[in-house]
């Protein structure tokens, strides 16, 4: 485990997001626009107070922008001052805000802006397409591999290992959409049921239709400032307090699926900086990471948050709802507010802010939440990030 | 979303809008084109596969086989020592079966079964082992079996390319 | 690092293949209202900061200046001065061009920003920086919202 001495305290003092839709009229550049205002507007600060600028987005095949961190330098606030791209396939969303807290935290900025977006829509004929270019081009791509085939063999693995049902897994579908109903930016929000999951059509068994989250266009935004400034401009900053990131081998095919271990020890860096012993009783609310519904509760074993397997019960217990004893992705999640994919982790990071701010409104979680955690994954099933926050 | 915001930026746009020209679209047929070198293990995988053959590339430090082949092993960090032939049967380490083909959205006439194949190779960690992603065949979707043993279905030596489709799909045995 | 030595060529093998996506943009909200004025109007338009006073060009939905949202639209005129020009002798393959092409950044007075496109009428030679052009319309019917609505730029007064 890591200990080492963080120069400065940190502080989310800021966050804004786009609507989240399978297509925006909107250019990758306009949408980073509206993000980015919203969330220096909701900071009371101006362009002039941005030291550095931090973007995150996903394959440059999904824009069909090639260098698509550069192309919105201007939007992002960051044109000639240190700006970075951070592309790490689904963790992007988390990790660059591990970018933008560390450029803070060593005393390199003071306010840094951290913006995530990915506009899908003009990939076709399906934003898909791209992703098969993602895999090994020698000994996959000529079987003609489809991205849903991995996350299909992977969440067959799981299920097979600790004996779980597909209506068990539907559940976090059915949750996370209804969530998505008071989220005002999401798109798809829905009442359904087991029943739905189950019948709806079969992209790769065992993933059905409404087992998978959207393709996206979308942007969000967060703004992370230096404690002196935070406490200046708010009475509310949210504070990092951990932060954690791994990667597994990209061997994935010689790998047993059936446990995250890139988010276990991505959540074990974390707790440990945030010197987290039981991270289900001492952290309050989760936005984890679920483009599939299986995923949100392999992950939920991956951070500790219960035993291997087990996640399927706490979701049957209602453990997960937003009134429950430990609710995960109140926002909505990728399967509700929708995937843009970098914006879909940034748009987790903007939930944990609004939620521990108390300003979620009709998704408010129960409890008194005062610790959250937002998390990513990505790349060929294998990576993770972690974010903890504190008021 | 916070509830101190009331407006919410981006203007959503159906397939209609954009194919009946609602909008003004540009269009990029991107169409790059690419020839990448297969490397010196994975060249070597794929001409043994033309003969028929799986190789894979032994590390003696810690005594695994790797497959897909590598010329350095991940785990001691240090170049790996010889090629060894393996047998072309192994197991089903998990399935799945896909409707769709490779765009993401056409349908598939018939569903078909892909698997990975855990290769007959002694595993060091039962979380770790030699394998690849391929097809099952010669099988019904429901009759798929996880720890299945299967063997590998070779396409004619004429027909053959020295490629990982050199094997036609993995057979139950 | 103990690489077997590759005597045999054929054992040196490639795989080909293809980035097979096609990509359809939206020209976004300010590119919409920007290129229907081409198209429709035969008008090159630009967004105003009322705070700050630029003007913008590719039009912008905000000010690059105080961030704030901007919708003040303005005729720039159909005139502007070469501002930088290149000749290029090779097309985007690197192959010969049966005529040389003109490319140029063409700002317009009082707007920041500007436009590049191909110079017409006028031969590389003649070229000056600083010269004053003027946009050279597709007929209308032929327009279809797009920077070859305009065909080039040509030497005005
Ligand atoms: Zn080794
Ligand atoms: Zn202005």
């Amino acid at each position: 485990m890591m200990h080492f001495p963080i120069k400065r305290r940190v502080a989310v003092v800021g966050a804004g997001m786009t609507l989240y839709r399978r297509r925006l009229q909107e250019t990758t550049k306009e949408m980073v626009f509206h993000a980015v205002k919203m969330a220096l507007d909701s900071a009371g600060l101006t362009i002039k107070d941005v030291d550095a600028v931090v973007g995150g987005s996903a394959p440059d095949l999904f824009d069909g922008i090639h260098m698509k961190g550069e192309n919105v330098i201007t939007e992002a606030g960051g044109a000639l001052k240190p700006y970075l791209r951070n592309f790490t396939g689904g963790t992007t969303g988390v990790s660059q805000q591990i970018n933008a807290w560390s450029i803070v935290a060593s005393g390199l900025a003071d306010v840094c802006i951290s913006v995530s977006w990915e506009k899908m829509s003009p990939c076709h004929p399906h934003p898909q397409y791209a992703f098969w270019t993602i895999f090994d081009r020698i000994i996959e791509r000529p079987l003609g591999v489809n991205l849903v085939w991995i996350f299909a063999l992977e969440m067959n693995r799981y299920m097979h290992k600790h004996n779980i049902k597909k209506e068990d897994i539907a559940l976090v579908a059915v949750k996370n959409k209804a969530n998505a109903l008071d989220h005002p930016c999401a798109q798809l929000p829905a009442k359904i049921t087991v029943e739905d999951v189950l019948n709806s059509p079969v992209m790769c068994w065992p993933v059905q239709r409404l087992d998978i989250s959207p393709p996206s266009d979308g942007a969000s935004a967060v703004i992370f400032a230096s404690e002196d400034v935070a406490k200046k401009i708010t009475d509310t900053p949210v504070w990092v307090i951990g932060v954690g990131r791994c990667e597994d081998t990209t061997y994935w095919m010689n790998r047993d699926l059936y446990f995250p271990y890139y988010a276990y020890y991505a959540g074990q860096q974390a707790y440990s900086m945030a010197h987290i012993h039981n991270p289900r009783k001492e952290i309050d609310v989760f936005e984890i990471y679920d483009p599939f519904d299986y995923k949100e509760l392999h992950h939920m074993e991956g951070l500790r948050l219960c035993g291997k397997g087990e996640a399927p019960k706490l979701t049957r217990e209602g453990v997960t709802q937003r009134d429950g004893d430990m609710p995960v992705n109140p926002s909505g999640g990728l399967m509700g507010v929708g995937n843009p994919i970098a914006a879909g982790g940034g748009m987790k990071v903007c939930e944990i802010f609004w939620q521990l701010r108390k300003e979620a409104g009709k998704r408010q979680v129960k409890k008194d939440a005062t610790v959250g955690l937002a998390h990513a994954w990505g790349e060929l099933m294998q990576g993770s990030s972690v974010l903890i926050m504190k008021v | 979303m916070s509830v101190k915001i009331s407006k919410y930026p981006g203007v959503g746009l159906k397939e209609e809008d954009i194919k009946g020209k609602k909008v003004l679209t540009t269009v990029w047929p991107c169409n790059l084109k690419y020839s990448w070198s297969a490397g010196v293990a994975v060249g070597r995988f794929l001409t043994e596969l033309k003969n028929g053959k799986i190789i894979g590339r032994v590390c003696k430090k810690c005594g695994r086989i790797l497959i897909p082949p590598r010329m350095y092993c991940e785990w001691c960090w240090k170049p790996t020592d010889e090629w060894v032939y393996v047998k072309d049967t192994g197991t089903i380490n998990t399935y799945a079966i896909t409707h769709l083909a490779t765009d993401g959205v056409t349908r598939l006439k018939e569903p078909m079964p892909i698997a990975v194949i855990q290769l007959d190779v002694p595993a060091k960690l039962p979380r770790f082992f030699a394998g690849f992603l391929h097809y099952l065949g010669e099988v019904k979707p429901e009759d798929v079996k996880f720890g299945m043993k299967v063997k590998a279905v070779w396409k004619p030596p004429e027909e053959r390319i020295g490629s990982i489709t050199d094997i036609k799909y993995f057979k139950p045995v | 690092m103990s690489l077997d030595k590759i005597s045999n060529p054929e054992a040196i093998k490639h795989w080909t293949d293809v980035i097979p996506p096609e990509y359809v943009y939206t020209v976004g909200v300010a590119g919409e209202r920007f290129f229907r004025e081409i198209k429709e109007n035969g008008r090159i338009m630009g967004t105003k900061c009322s705070k700050c006073g630029y003007i913008y060009l590719p039009p912008r939905i905000y000010c690059e200046k105080c961030f704030d949202y901007i919708d003040e639209w303005v005729d720039v005129g159909l005139k502007g001065r070469v501002y930088a020009y290149t000749v290029t002798y090779l097309d985007v393959d690197g192959s010969p061009l049966d005529k040389p092409i003109i490319f140029a950044v063409i700002k317009f007075d009082g707007v920041y920003g500007g436009l590049i496109h191909r110079l017409g009428e006028v031969e590389p030679e003649k070229v000056c920086i600083g010269m004053v052009v003027e946009a050279v319309f597709k007929d209308k019917a032929e327009r279809k919202g797009s920077i070859n609505d305009i065909k080039y730029f040509k030497p005005s007064d």
